[in-house]
C-alpha cells in the first residue's frame, strides 16, 4: 500500500512540470507555424510594397511645336526623311523654350535629362501616322525620365545632400515649376504591359518576356503532356515487371530530384552544341523544361490511373473490349482530371523556373517581342533576374511589379488545379 | 515547301486516308460490320498510320541531315585556297555563306567566290526542298494505297494499330532513361575534356578557386586555379544555415499540424505553408538580396559586427524559408504513417501528448524524417537562383556566416553565362562542377529514398 501511495505521489508531484512541458511543446509548434506564415506575409508584403508604384509612371506635359525646318526642311514628306528626322531635337527645343533662363551647356544637358529618350519615338510615330501635324503645336504627355519618376514617387529624398542624389537642385527647381503648373502627373503605366525590355526603366515592359514565357510553356505543354501520359499509361497498365521497367521507375524518381541547373547543362550540351538548335529560343527552353516537368506529370498521372478501380477495367474487358480499348475509352477519361491537375502543377513549376534557362542563353538583352518559337526571347523569371541585377533604382519597383505579375499567373494556375481537383474528384 | 506546311499536308492526307480506309472496310464487308475482324475505325486508323508515320520519319531525318549535307557539298565546291584554310576560318566562311543566303549581315567582305557559293547553297536548298516535298507526298500516297488494298475481311487491323500504339508508349517511357543518359554523357564528356587540362586530384582537393584563364600568356591575374574545396565549403555553409532554419520550423509545424491542430486549422495552415514551395526561386533570390541581406547587414553593423552585403547568412536564411514546406510535408506524411496503436498504447500508459510525440512517435518516424531532411538538403545544395542573386562570387574558405561565400551552382552560372569559347577550361569547368553536383545530389537522393522505403516496410 505504502509503495503504491508513493508512486501516486511521485506521479502527482511531477504532474505540474509535465503539464508545463506539454504547454511549452504546444507553443513551439504554434510558433513554428506562425513563423512560417509570417515569412509568407513578409515576402508578399515586401514585394507588394516595393512594386505597386511601378503601375504608375510620371508623365510631363510639353507643348511641342513640330517645326518643319527641323524634321522635314525640304517639305518632301518622304517616309525615309520622316522616320530618321531629329525628333529629340524638337523636344529639346521645347524644353529650352519652357525654361529660357537655362544657358550653360551642363545645365542644358541636365534639363534634357528630365524627359525620357522614348519621347522622340512617341513623337515620331505620331508624325509618321499623321504628317499633317507638321507645323502645328501639339500638347503631349511625354514619359519622364526614371530619376524624375523616382523623385515624384518619393524614392529619391529631395532633402538629401546634392552629391548623394541623382537629381540635382536645378532639376528639382524645374520639376517644381512643372508641379505648380500642373504639367506633371502620374498615370497608369501602360508601357509596362506592352513593351519589351529596355535599358531605360521608363520604357521597359514585361510583354516581351510574357510572350516568351507563353511560347516556352506552349512547347513544354505540347511535348510533356502526351509523353507524360503515355509513359504513365505504359508503366501502370502494360509494363511487365522486369529489369527494364524497374530501371525506368528508378530513373523517373531520380530525375524528379536532379537540380534544375543540371537540366540546363544538358540543354546546352545536347540541344545547342550537338544539334545546334538556335540559342535563346523558346523551342530549346521548352525542350529543357519538358524534360524537367516530365517526372512531375508522370508521377501525378500514375497516381490518377491507380485511383481508377479495377472493376471498371474488368467490366470493359468482360464485354469484349481489347486492353487498349479499355484503357483509351474507359480508364483514361476517368483518370484525366487527375492527370490535368498534375500537368497544371508541372506547368506552374516550369513557368517559375529560371536556372536552366540561364544556361541555354535566354538571359540575353532582347528588346523585340518574339514572334515564333525560333526567335531569341527571354521569359518572365529571367526578366526578373535581369532587372534585379540592374543598378537603376527604378528597376527595383519594376522587378517587384514583374514578380507580382508572375505570382499572379502562378496563383491562377494553382487555383485552377485546386478547382479541377475539387470538381472532378471522385471517391470510388 | 515549308516544313510546317508539309506537316499540315501530311495531317490532311492522313485524315483522308482514315476516311477512305473506313469506307473501304465497309465496302469489303458489304456493309456488314459483323463480318469484319476489327471495327471500321481501326481499318481507317491502319491506313492513316501507314500514310502518316513513314512520311513523317522521312521528313524528320531529312530536316536533321539536310543542312550538314548541303554545307558539305558547298564546301567541296569552294576553291581549294579557301578549302585549305584552317578549320576556324572555314566555319567562319560557311557562316558567312549561310548569312548571305538568309539575308543577314555578313561579317567579312563578300567576294565573288563566297557569292557563288551562296548561290550554290541556295540552289541546292531549293532542290532539296522540292525533292523532300515530292518524296514525302509520294511515300504517303503510295503506302496508303498499299494498305488500302490490303484491307480484307480477316485483316487484323486492330492488332496492328494497337501494336503501333504500344511501341509509341514504350518509346515515350524510355525518354526518362534517355534523359538520364543524356545528362550523364553531356556532363561526363565535357568533364573528361576538362580533366585533360586540370588533373582530377587538383580539382577535387585544391583549396583555391579562381577560374580566370589567360588569353595571352603574359596576362595579369590569370592564375587559373580550379580547386573545388572552397566552393563546396560555401555550398555546405549555406545549406547548413538553410537546414538550421528549415528543420526545426518544418518539423515542429508538421508535428503540430498532424497531432494537435483541428481539421479546420490544418485545412487552412497546410496549403498556406505550401504556397512557400510554389514561389519561384528567383523571387526568393530578389527577397534575399533586397530585403533580408540589407536588414542583416544593418543589424550586424548596429551590433558592431562587420557583415558582408552578400553574406552567407542571408542566402541561407531565405533558402531555409523555401525549404520549410518540403520538410514539413515530408515529415507530415511520415508522422501520419505511424500506426494509431502506438499512440493509444502511450496514452494508455498515462503519457501526455507531448511525451507520446517525443518518446514514441518521433523515434518511430525518425528514419522517415531523416530521409525527408536528406531530400531537403539535396534541394538546398542544388538550389541556384537564391545563391546567384544573394551570395557572393569570390571563393572564400571560411565558416563565418557573416562573410560572403560562393557555391557550386553560382560558379556554374557565372562560368556559362556570357560569351566565351566553348572549349576553354573555364567553360568546361562548369561541366565538371555540374558532374560533381549531379553525383552528390544523386547519392543523397538514393540514400534518402532507401531510408524512407526501408522504414515504410516496417509497418505495412
Amino acid at each position: 500500500m505504502n509503495s503504491n501511495k508513493n508512486t501516486m505521489d511521485m506521479v502527482k508531484s511531477g504532474l505540474a512540470k509535465r503539464r508545463r512541458a506539454e504547454k511549452r511543446f504546444r507553443i513551439y509548434g504554434l510558433t513554428a507555424i506562425s513563423l512560417g506564415l509570417l515569412f509568407l506575409v513578409l515576402l508578399f508584403s515586401s514585394i507588394i510594397s516595393k512594386g505597386y508604384s511601378a503601375f504608375l509612371q510620371t508623365y510631363i506635359q510639353l507643348e511641342i511645336k513640330i517645326d518643319e525646318q527641323l524634321i522635314d526642311p525640304n517639305g518632301t514628306r518622304l517616309e525615309e526623311t520622316l522616320s530618321s528626322a531629329n525628333y529629340a531635337g524638337l523636344i529639346k527645343a521645347t524644353l529650352r523654350s519652357t525654361f529660357p533662363e537655362v544657358k550653360k551647356r551642363r545645365a542644358k544637358r541636365a534639363l534634357y535629362r528630365l524627359v525620357s529618350n522614348g519621347g522622340s519615338f512617341i513623337l515620331r510615330d505620331m508624325v509618321m501616322e499623321n504628317p499633317e501635324l507638321i507645323g502645328t503645336t501639339q500638347t503631349l504627355w511625354i514619359p519622364a525620365d526614371d530619376d524624375v519618376d523616382m523623385l515624384m514617387k518619393g524614392h529619391i529624398d529631395r532633402h538629401a545632400e546634392e552629391d548623394n542624389r541623382r537629381i540635382k537642385n536645378n532639376q528639382i527647381a524645374w520639376i517644381d515649376k512643372f508641379i505648380t503648373e500642373n504639367k506633371i502627373e502620374k498615370r497608369f503605366n501602360t508601357t509596362f504591359f506592352t513593351a519589351g525590355d529596355s535599358r531605360d526603366p521608363e520604357l521597359s515592359g514585361i510583354w516581351g518576356a510574357a510572350v516568351g514565357s507563353i511560347l516556352t510553356l506552349v512547347v513544354t505543354l505540347l511535348l510533356s503532356f502526351p509523353i507524360g501520359v503515355a509513359t504513365a499509361v505504359y508503366l501502370e497498365e502494360f509494363a511487365p515487371k522486369n529489369r527494364w521497367t524497374d530501371l525506368i521507375e528508378v530513373n523517373i524518381n531520380n530525375l524528379a530530384a536532379v537540380p534544375s541547373i543540371v537540366f540546363g547543362l544538358l540543354g546546352l550540351a545536347v540541344f545547342i552544341n550537338f544539334f545546334s538548335l538556335p540559342r535563346s529560343a523558346p523551342l530549346i527552353g521548352g525542350l529543357v523544361l519538358t524534360l524537367m516537368t516530365l517526372p512531375t506529370i508522370i508521377i501525378a498521372s500514375r497516381a490518377a490511373l491507380k485511383s481508377v478501380p479495377m472493376s471498371i477495367r474488368e467490366a470493359a474487358l468482360g464485354v469484349g473490349a481489347s486492353k487498349m480499348q479499355t484503357i483509351f475509352y474507359h480508364v483514361l477519361p476517368l483518370a484525366m482530371p487527375g492527370m490535368l491537375t498534375g500537368t497544371i502543377i508541372g506547368m506552374a513549376q516550369a513557368l517559375g523556373e529560371t536556372a536552366p534557362l540561364l544556361m541555354i542563353g535566354m538571359v540575353a538583352f532582347i528588346v523585340d517581342i518574339p514572334g515564333s518559337i525560333f526567335d531569341p526571347s527571354t521569359v518572365l523569371p529571367v526578366q526578373i533576374f535581369l532587372w534585379a541585377d540592374s543598378p537603376e533604382r527604378a528597376f527595383v519597383e519594376r522587378t517587384s511589379a514583374a514578380i507580382m505579375v508572375l505570382l499572379g499567373f502562378l496563383i491562377i494556375m494553382n487555383a485552377l488545379a485546386v478547382v479541377l481537383r475539387k470538381r472532378f474528384e471522385r471517391r470510388w | 515547301m515549308q516544313t510546317s506546311l508539309l506537316i499540315f499536308t501530311l495531317l490532311f492526307l492522313s485524315a483522308v486516308a482514315y476516311y477512305v480506309g473506313t469506307k473501304r472496310s465497309l465496302a469489303v464487308a458489304n456493309g456488314e460490320i459483323k463480318k469484319l475482324h476489327s471495327l471500321p475505325a481501326f481499318y481507317g486508323l491502319y491506313t492513316a498510320l501507314w500514310c502518316g508515320i513513314p512520311a513523317l520519319m522521312i521528313l524528320l531525318l531529312w530536316t536533321i541531315f539536310e543542312s550538314t549535307i548541303i554545307t558539305n557539298i558547298v564546301i567541296s565546291t569552294l576553291p581549294d585556297a579557301i578549302q585549305n584554310t584552317e578549320a576556324n576560318r572555314l566555319t567562319l566562311i560557311v557562316n558567312d555563306i549561310k548569312n548571305l543566303v538568309s539575308g543577314n549581315i555578313v561579317s567579312g567582305e563578300v567576294n565573288s567566290d563566297i557569292q557563288a557559293a551562296a548561290d550554290h547553297y541556295q540552289r541546292l536548298q531549293k532542290i532539296s526542298d522540292y525533292a523532300l516535298t515530292v518524296l514525302v507526298i509520294v511515300v504517303a500516297i503510295l503506302l496508303s494505297t498499299y494498305s488500302l488494298r490490303s484491307i480484307k475481311i480477316h485483316k487484323r487491323a486492330r492488332n496492328a494499330v494497337e501494336k503501333t500504339i504500344t511501341v509509341f508508349l514504350i518509346i515515350c517511357s524510355s525518354i526518362a532513361i534517355l534523359t538520364t543518359i543524356g545528362i550523364v554523357l553531356s556532363v561526363l564528356f565535357e568533364s573528361i575534356r576538362f580533366f585533360q587540362s586540370v588533373p582530377v586530384s587538383e580539382f577535387l582537393f585544391g583549396l583555391e578557386w579562381s577560374p580566370q584563364t589567360a588569353i595571352r600568356a603574359d596576362q595579369v591575374g590569370s592564375s587559373g586555379a580550379f580547386g573545388v574545396v572552397p566552393l563546396f565549403a560555401g555550398t555546405m555553409l549555406i545549406s547548413f544555415i538553410a537546414m538550421l532554419v528549415a528543420v526545426p520550423i518544418g518539423l515542429m509545424a508538421a508535428i503540430y499540424l498532424s497531432e494537435y491542430a483541428g481539421s479546420r486549422v490544418r485545412a487552412t495552415a497546410k496549403p498556406l505553408l505550401e504556397i512557400l514551395a510554389g514561389i519561384p526561386t528567383v523571387v526568393y533570390g530578389f527577397f534575399a538580396a533586397l530585403t533580408i541581406a540589407p536588414y542583416i547587414r544593418d543589424t550586424g553593423e548596429a551590433l558592431g559586427l562587420s557583415v558582408a552585403s552578400e553574406s552567407a547568412l542571408a542566402a541561407g536564411f531565405v533558402m531555409g524559408i523555401m525549404i520549410i514546406p518540403f520538410v514539413s510535408s515530408l515529415s507530415d506524411d511520415v508522422i501520419n504513417a505511424v500506426p494509431q496503436s502506438l499512440r493509444d498504447g502511450a496514452y494508455g500508459m498515462g503519457a501526455t501528448r507531448s511525451e507520446t510525440i517525443r518518446k514514441v512517435i518521433f523515434p518511430a518516424a525518425l528514419p522517415g524524417i531523416v530521409g525527408g531532411v536528406l531530400l531537403a538538403a539535396s534541394r538546398a545544395i542544388g538550389e541556384t537562383m537564391i545563391v546567384v542573386m544573394a551570395a557572393g562570387l569570390a571563393a572564400n574558405l571560411t565558416a563565418n556566416p557573416l562573410e560572403a561565400v560562393t557555391t557550386v551552382t553560382v560558379q556554374i552560372v557565372t562560368l556559362l553565362t556570357g560569351d566565351q569559347e566553348f572549349d576553354s577550361p573555364k567553360t568546361l569547368a562548369a561541366f565538371a562542377l555540374g558532374l560533381v553536383l549531379f553525383v552528390v545530389t544523386l547519392a543523397l537522393n538514393v540514400v534518402a529514398l532507401h531510408v524512407v522505403r526501408k522504414y515504410r516496410e516496417q509497418y505495412e
